[in-house]
């Protein structure tokens, strides 16, 4: 016992209606790694915002007893006082601020008269850098960073406050794997210095790859805690989803029928820097029920091509056809391009996809209006059920169509998104990203909506950086690098070894 | 975001109907509660109004000053629909001041000047705003250029331009039909009586048609399997609203009858809270200010929503515009100084956002007409300009404290 640094005993957290946490009990042991996994809406990031005082003493029933002394901490400075420093899934990082200077954030160094002594702020931020092997000049501003050094600014923040206790929610969320693996190898090299992490993910190769400890959490219930020596997959997502989930991918018997989507010589380019080629001469197509995969590495051009292809939504200097039913289509504007047949979910639901303050109902309607439309007014009763109907055929969790898309948890914020495409009854859906950051209950239930929509004679594609899902669901994939289409599979030929050759391969210079 | 384990909520969701009979008190007065929170605004009109008829001795609501209280304030209600519809936007506008006044001047122009029958000088006029909204939404629909800064701008265009039609005197007077825009009133259409019966069926046909609509939509709500409120509570707001508005148009009644600025914007609240809320327009306009990138890849042509936004806007102003003018019988220099920031204000007390997405007509109406209590109280109190500005300022700062304070606690955020 007296080798754990933190236990939260008995953690009982109830909002108005809803008991997000049950009793809830978590010991971690002095510099181990311990993953915490469970689905969207287990209860995972509210146990984490109690412990670190976003919901304050008070708010909670239980005890949290961190190097043996029961703490009382009251909002998130009392606990990075004591060494606990939490970071978030959205990374609060100001963009126009250099590396430095967000490292030292409300904790700056200073000199002679109380100024700032930039010259000791930079050095010291040179070493934290050194430390999580970010090789980045500190003056550099944080806008121009990836997502993946981002990340690493952020722990080097967080090693800058002296941190014990590191909390990591979805860290990898948004990286790719070299990103990934780096981020992975620190917080073991972290774990050699002395840091404890509780890491927070979806991702079980991950998990089983660095953790000591697992604990999984579901309905606000701590279900087990496992050792290391004891994990496997198959295990974990029993506990989470309390049930065997015997394949991670729903059967599907392809019923591949004509050519519904036909794309040739598809160029754009960067919107601010015209000179530069985002979109490479991409020839694509799509047949009725046919799901189709686009295997690209962030920044390959893969959303770059679908968000360029539906209403010239990105790039500048736009050129190429589009065939639908072997008949030239335009998609110039985003309401041509509905109207023609197509359909974009995005990638980043929250910034693109959805109106966070607004209800499921005005969400599901919102691309598709004019079919509510009687005598120039909305029919809202109408409208109530169509989403009402989408809530229960899509299974959104929600105490009603009237619910506030920004308070539900991911997996279901992903199918209020589906849920307008469909309702705009489009003949090809392009999937972008379409799982990213949703459990693995979520995610077999967008698998299957998917592959009910290709039954239904739909053309689907779907854009993922996750090789496993797309040779799970696809019928054909075709790989992008660059912004060249550098391959195309059957699914039979496809195998991740294969597709990570084609999503590498650059261009003869 | 919450991570609420939504799973538990289900239950939650079921609403009134199917809950056991021993929870009926509880979830009626949770209803009576969630109404309250929602229609805060309208219970702190209540309150100013109370607190305002002790403070004159009674003076605020005699038949004559409730009248006036309308006849004074309509110019900024009108421009508080367009101004809350541009905020709902994201969006802002400081110009309808100088437009107001811009347009004032032209019609003096064509009504006084050049002798125009004065219906046409109206729709002229009106047609003038529209182009100045047209302006200034191209600039910023088209051209990207912040609401801010446009409009910024045309506070000073407008202004100077009112001055230059206006040279350096004053336009007045105004032909009685233009006047009754501003003062006029519908007396005694029916003849003579001590209560006017006009105003008394208006207002009994308003209230019929308030309880058949608000019956029917709660039948057609409940036709639907949506969850409604209980009767009874559904029951004693329709009384409640019913007596508002009976001694409303009672007060009205004994007086000089139904203003015609009151029928102005009763017609303008009707139109546009239809718009706002049951138009595919009113839909867009609100998904535009809750995620303009969402709007935008949802296939909504949100530029050419923004851009008729604006020219509604004008339109607005001009009318506001030509109410004052006619109201003063005069197209002066000063004409809507500080409109736009008696609009915003009403807009933000009747619970805008300044990041958009949220507010509604009505609310921006109460805010308005909180507003204008106050004005009206003070003045009838002899507190001086200089008191007065303060207080209004402190008023819109509590009424957004109030709002904000509120989300929190529901956990909204």
């Amino acid at each position: 016992m007296a080798n754990n640094i933190l236990e939260m005993r008995n953690i009982t957290k109830t909002f108005p209606g809803v008991k997000a946490l049950q009793d809830v009990t978590l010991d971690v042991a002095r510099g181990e790694v311990h993953a915490i996994c469970g689905e969207n809406g287990a209860g995972k990031s509210t146990l984490m915002k109690v412990l670190s005082g976003v919901y304050g003493y008070g708010t909670y029933e239980g005890d949290i007893v961190f190097e043996n002394e029961t703490m009382q901490f009251r909002d998130i400075r009392d606990s990075e006082a004591k060494g606990i420093v939490i970071i978030h899934q959205e990374l609060a990082l100001s963009p126009f601020l250099s590396i430095a200077e967000n490292i030292f954030l409300n904790n700056e160094i200073k000199g002679f008269g109380g100024l700032i002594d930039w010259t000791k702020t930079n050095v010291e931020a040179s070493k934290l850098l050194a430390r999580v092997g970010l090789r980045e000049n500190p003056t550099t501003k944080v806008r121009d960073l990836g997502v993946g050094k981002q990340q690493l600014v952020e722990i080097a923040k967080a090693l800058s406050k002296r941190v014990k206790l590191l909390i990591l929610d979805e860290p990898t969320a948004a990286l790719n794997d070299e990103d990934s693996a780096h981020l992975l190898d620190l917080i073991l090299s972290l774990k050699g210095q002395g840091i404890t992490s509780i890491i927070i993910s979806h991702k079980l190769n991950e998990i089983k790859k660095i953790s000591d400890t697992v604990t999984v959490i579901r309905d606000g219930k701590a279900i087990e805690t496992i050792a290391k020596d004891d994990v496997t997959e198959e295990r974990i997502i029993k506990d989470m989803v309390g049930r065997d989930l015997e394949h991670r991918y729903p059967d599907h018997t392809p019923h591949i029928g004509d050519e519904l989507l036909r794309v040739e010589n598809w160029t754009a380019y960067h919107p601010q820097d015209p000179s530069r080629i985002m979109v490479d001469n991409v020839n694509l197509n799509v047949r009725a029920g046919e799901i189709v995969g686009i295997a690209g590495l962030m920044g390959a051009g893969r959303t770059e091509f679908a968000m360029s292809l539906f209403g010239r939504s990105y790039g500048s200097k736009i050129s190429g056809t589009v065939f639908k039913n072997g008949k030239e289509i335009k998609t110039r504007t985003v309401s041509e391009a509905i109207a023609n047949g197509l359909a974009y979910a995005t990638e980043d639901r929250k910034f693109y996809g959805l109106n966070l303050i607004e209800d499921i109902k005005r969400n599901i309607s919102m691309a598709s209006l004019k079919k509510l439309e009687k005598a120039g007014l909305v029919n809202d009763n109408e409208e109530y059920k169509v989403a009402d109907g989408f809530r229960k055929s899509m299974n959104i969790k929600a105490p009603s169509v009237l619910a506030k898309v920004g308070k539900l948890s991911g997996g279901n914020q992903q199918k209020v998104v589906l849920s307008k495409w469909i309702y705009s009854d489009p003949d090809v859906l392009i999937l972008d990203e379409p799982t990213r950051g949703i459990d693995v209950g979520a995610k077999y239930e967008i698998y299957t909506i998917i592959n009910r929509l290709a039954a239904e004679g739909k053309g689907i594609i779907v854009i993922s950086s996750e090789l496993p899902e797309l040779i799970g669901i696809c019928d054909r994939i075709y790989a992008i690098s660059e912004g060249r289409i550098t391959g195309e599979l059957p699914i039979a030929e496809a195998t991740p070894e294969t597709l990570i050759k084609y999503m590498t391969m650059e261009k003869a210079r | 975001m919450t991570d609420l384990d939504t799973n538990t909520t289900e239950s939650v969701a079921v609403g009134s109907r199917v809950n056991p009979p021993e929870n009926r008190f509880t979830d009626w007065f949770s209803h009576v509660l969630a109404d309250l929170g929602k229609n805060g605004i309208f219970i702190a009109l209540i309150l100013v109004v109370v607190v305002f008829q002790i403070l004159t001795d009674g003076v605020l609501l005699r038949p004559q000053n409730v009248s006036n209280l309308i006849v004074q304030n309509g110019y900024i209600l009108i421009l508080a629909i367009g101004m809350v519809m541009v905020i709902v936007a994201g969006h802002i506008d400081l110009s309808v001041g100088s437009v107001a006044a811009f347009v004032g001047a032209i019609s003096g122009v064509f009504a006084v000047n050049w002798g125009m029958p004065t219906w046409i000088a109206i729709v002229l006029s009106l047609a003038v705003g529209a182009l100045v909204g047209a302006w200034q939404g191209f600039w910023i629909a088209y051209v990207g250029i912040p609401a801010f800064i446009v409009t910024l701008a045309g506070m000073l265009i407008f202004r100077g331009l009112a001055l230059v039609v206006l040279g350096s005197s004053n336009i007045g007077s105004f032909p009685e039909f233009y006047r009754a825009l501003g003062n006029g009133y519908l007396t005694n259409v029916l003849g003579e009586f001590a209560v006017d019966p006009l105003t008394m069926g208006v207002a009994i046909i308003a209230v019929v048609a308030m309880i058949v609509g608000q019956v029917r939509s709660r039948r057609g709500r409940a036709a639907y399997g949506q969850a409604v409120e209980p009767l009874t509570w559904f029951a004693a707001k329709i009384v409640l609203i019913t007596a508002a508005v009976l001694v409303f148009a009672y007060a009205i009644a004994i007086f000089k009858g139904i203003p015609v600025t009151l029928i102005i914007l009763a017609v303008l609240v009707l139109v546009y809270g239809i718009v706002m809320n049951r138009t595919v327009f009113g839909r867009h306009i609100y998904a535009i200010g809750g995620n303009l990138h969402a709007a935008e890849l949802s296939g909504i042509k949100t530029r050419n929503v923004t851009f008729w936004l604006f020219v509604n806007m004008g339109v607005l102003a001009a009318l506001a515009g030509l109410v004052f003018t006619a109201r003063l019988n005069l197209a002066g220099p000063k004409a809507g100084d500080g409109f736009e920031l008696e609009a915003i204000s009403a807009a933000f007390i009747g619970g805008a956002a300044v990041t958009g997405g949220v507010g509604t007509i009505g609310g921006a109406i109460i805010g308005g007409l909180i507003i204008g209590v106050l004005n009206n109280g003070m003045s009838i109190m002899g507190i001086g300009v200089e008191w007065q500005q303060a207080v209004k300022g402190l008023v819109l700062l509590l009424a957004v404290a109030f709002d904000v304070f509120n989300k929190r606690r529901s956990g909204g955020r």
